[in-house]
């Protein structure tokens, strides 16, 4: 008994020592599918040392596989392969042909690249795959995929305990309108020209000029009247190129939207301390409105629309920007109207602010025009 | 050694005039969106570089480029004698001796070669059984031998409980279930399961087990004393049996501070055979003795295992012209396994973090979440090592008073206590 126990004792001894730590990497294949509407375009790197234990390689078991060996079995790997994956839309399979076959280096060896494609009967918002890749003789290994759709790309693991999953090709429709709002609201927010300009706007709309010097107005309705008609007027005109420019009806070189967006936040405050335009904002704004329309529509095709989705997310990053610019109404509007009377908002708020703002749109325009870069916002 | 965690700290304040203070208030505001931005800019950035980094497929010119090695020596009698039992198990998979007898195998020769797909090969063997709650003993020991090697710690002892209700003289089942308490720093809980090992198993298996959690729980002078004793009155030793105790008297020896004894039974353990555990183990040593050269010598032909290739990276960084060409291929390697959703590597991922990113940080993060799992002297090493440059007495506490509670005798973590004490 004890000379039984003492032997199965220490062949295993070690293996208890050696913690995996030391290990190399386990077995995981690299899965891509790339989905464009009823085609699935797929690349699938496999390791050969996973291949070889599958169905032998070395043909002439000299330990080691060249490309010789690994074409000479390309139909056997081709189909091995392919017969332990399936892709399937509403329940149906969609029959892979294989396009190629070719090598890589990963970190942990040589792979064989396979490319195929598969054909699906009809087109769905879901793909499902069915995984069973050396699942048998290797439990440890993993498939991993990354799938791409027109409107996103995201990850899965396979395992033998989720061999099947069925994965979802676009991103809920609200969420997307959502995210796109987020996009807007962020953007008027760190966009220090669109607030300048629309503070510098707002600023003297809780004032009303009179005999060459400032007067407080007399009431709330009156000065939200005035910023009602600056803020619509500015929402109305963005709208407008914002949208044009997104569906590709009007396209302007960005150096001089960016220049032009410096120069309305340099009239708009120097409007505030040698009047051009009295009383005529609003009109200021929606002119100036257009061009910022223009910047916004940029920052949206940075966020790579998907095609399918470009109405929904125009609307959402549209509805985002007024978002984030009634919050900062929100902020100026009480506080303006609270201080509207006292010397210091009259002479150091307004006059000052807009010198200061009009000198940092001065350096903007420079930059932009000149292609410079001095502030660091 | 980078021991700053400057990088989180907030940018200095100085006193501005007016308009640029107001500018920089607003700027400090919009900090938050700031750093957002800038870190998607970064990680644009990372994919683009990791893609272009990426190399892509290609068609070789010649038949005879070899792609892959899949061995170091030619066909040996091992490899054949396990085609062979694979082949027989294939025509008869519910052949329970033969199961176990090749999962054994495989488990041994993952071992041997540090590559963790033999523990796959071996969970397929035992495949029949693999999920059963009741299945019969020798499978159960397999099971947990797995289990444990992939940190799956608990399953692994509820297993060898199964086991050692079932059949109490099961030493696999004492010894595998004394070795996972000690990896967790359950010290007391080891050295009882080593003693049931005295009637069922050999002396020295026993002392050697024994000798192992009691250096860590207090008695590192007498655990030493007494295993060198008993391993110079067994010379009918197995080699396993002397490659364990070699290399358990070569850590406690190090941990006591004793080089040159150290020294002596690494080099006696390395004589006995290749083992990847005891490679790992030496080259530590020689790093903590500034001897990087030497463990370019010893590890330059092991780039596959990701254990042994770290140390190696942190060798070179220690060169007089330091190398720094394993980096990426650890950062690569890291990022697979994270990709694969495994944490068995975050010890060895935090230490790299630290020493190679210069990140404390990050390696902190990691450390910690480590030390929830298993607590062997690195585990507890590298974690001081982050708190340290991190200046983070908070993180570095609870380990300290852990370490006062288990009393364990090591100069690297008494000369990190000492430090801390000191700086934090």
């Amino acid at each position: 008994m004890k000379r039984y126990l003492l032997f199965c004792l220490s062949f295993l001894l070690l293996s208890c020592m050696a913690l995996p730590a030391f290990a190399h990497k386990p077995s995981d294949s690299y899965l891509k599918l790339n989905v464009q509407d009823t085609q699935v375009q797929g690349q699938w790197d496999i390791a050969l040392r996973d291949l070889d234990y599958a169905i032998g390689l070395d043909s002439n078991d000299d330990g080691m596989i060249t490309w010789g060996e690994l074409r000479a079995h390309q139909s056997a790997v081709t189909a091995y392969a392919l017969a332990h994956l399936q892709i399937l839309t509403n329940q149906t399979l969609c029959p892979l042909k294989p396009t190629n076959y070719l090598v890589d280096n990963h970190t942990d060896g040589t792979y064989a690249v396979l490319r195929f494609v598969a054909t699906c009967p009809q087109k769905s918002d879901r793909l499902e795959v069915r995984y069973q890749l050396f699942f048998d003789l290797d439990p440890q290994h993993r498939g991993l995929l990354q799938l791409t759709s027109p409107e996103q790309t995201r990850t899965a693991i396979f395992s033998p305990d989720q061999a099947d999953q069925t994965l979802a090709l676009a991103e809920n429709p609200v969420v997307q309108f959502l995210q796109f709002g987020r996009e807007g609201v962020w953007h008027i927010w760190i966009g220090f020209d669109h607030i300048l300009f629309l503070l510098a706007l707002l600023l003297p709309a809780v004032l009303q000029r009179h005999d060459k010097t400032w007067e407080p107005v007399a009431d709330l309705p009156t000065a939200f009247k005035n910023v009602l008609k600056i803020v619509t007027a500015f929402t109305v005109a963005h709208s407008i190129t914002l949208t044009l420019a997104t569906l590709g009806v009007v396209q302007l070189p960005s150096r001089l939207v960016e220049s032009a967006i410096a120069v309305s936040v340099v009239l708009a405050a120097v409007n505030n301390v040698y009047p051009l335009l009295l009383g005529k904002r609003w009109v200021m704004a929606f002119v100036f409105g257009l061009i910022h329309g223009f910047g916004f529509a940029s920052v949206l095709a940075d966020l790579n629309l998907p095609k399918s989705a470009l109405l929904l997310a125009l609307v959402g990053f549209n509805i985002g920007v007024e978002v984030g610019q009634l919050v900062i109404v929100a902020i100026f509007l009480p506080l303006a109207f609270s201080l509207r009377k006292s010397q210091f908002y009259q002479q150091v708020t307004v006059v000052g602010g807009s010198v200061m703002i009009g000198l940092i749109a001065s350096v903007w325009l420079t930059e932009r025009v000149f292609d410079l870069k001095v502030l660091a916002f | 050694m980078n021991l700053s965690c400057l990088h989180a700290a907030p940018p200095p304040e100085k006193t501005l005039s007016f308009p640029t203070a107001f500018f920089n208030k607003l700027q400090r505001h919009l900090y938050g969106v700031r750093t957002h931005l800038l870190f998607l800019l970064i990680l644009i950035g990372l994919s683009i570089g990791s893609r272009v980094a990426q190399a892509t497929p290609f068609m070789p010119t010649s038949d005879d480029q070899v792609l892959e090695r899949l061995r170091t020596k030619p066909l040996d009698a091992q490899t054949v004698a396990l085609r062979q039992m694979r082949l027989e198990l294939s025509r008869s998979p519910q052949n329970l001796p033969l199961a176990t007898k090749l999962a054994q195998r495989y488990i041994e020769q993952g071992r041997i070669t540090a590559d963790p797909r033999y523990n796959g090969y071996a969970q397929a063997a035992l495949l029949p059984w693999w999920n059963q709650a009741q299945p019969p003993i020798a499978v159960l020991v397999l099971r947990a031998t797995i289990r444990q090697s992939i940190h799956d710690f608990d399953g692994a002892v509820t297993d060898l409980n199964q086991v050692l209700k079932l059949d109490p003289w099961n030493g696999q089942a004492w010894v595998t279930r004394a070795l996972i308490h000690q990896v967790r720093g359950e010290y007391p809980a080891a050295k009882k399961d080593c003693a049931r090992l005295l009637r069922i198993s050999s002396e020295l298996v026993t002392i050697t087990c024994l000798s192992g959690s009691a250096s860590l729980g207090g008695q590192a002078h007498q655990s030493y004393q007494l295993l060198q004793e008993v391993l110079t009155h067994v010379p009918s030793a197995t080699t396993d049996e002397k490659l364990w105790a070699e290399t358990s008297l070569a850590e406690i020896a190090t941990r006591l501070g004793q080089q040159q004894n150290a020294e002596k039974y690494y080099k006696q353990a390395l004589a006995l055979g290749p083992d990847s555990y005891l490679l790992a183990a030496y080259a530590d040593f020689l790093l903590d003795q500034k001897r990087p050269q030497e463990v370019v010598t010893l590890l330059k032909d092991q780039t596959r295992a990701d254990g042994l290739l770290l140390r190696l990276a942190l060798a070179e960084k220690m060169l007089p012209a330091p190398i720094k060409t394993h980096v990426t291929a650890l950062q690569e390697r890291f990022a697979a396994s994270r990709q694969r959703g495994d944490t068995v590597h975050r010890r060895e991922e935090a230490i790299f973090t630290l020493h190679l990113l210069d990140q404390p940080q990050a390696a902190l993060t990691l450390a910690q979440a480590n030390w929830q799992i298993q607590r062997e002297p690195a585990d507890t090493r590298i974690l001081l090592e982050a708190a340290l440059a991190c200046h983070d007495s908070t993180a570095a506490k609870p380990v300290l008073t852990w370490l006062a509670q288990m009393h364990t005798e090591d100069v690297a973590l008494q000369a990190l206590q000492h430090q801390l004490g000191n700086k934090v």
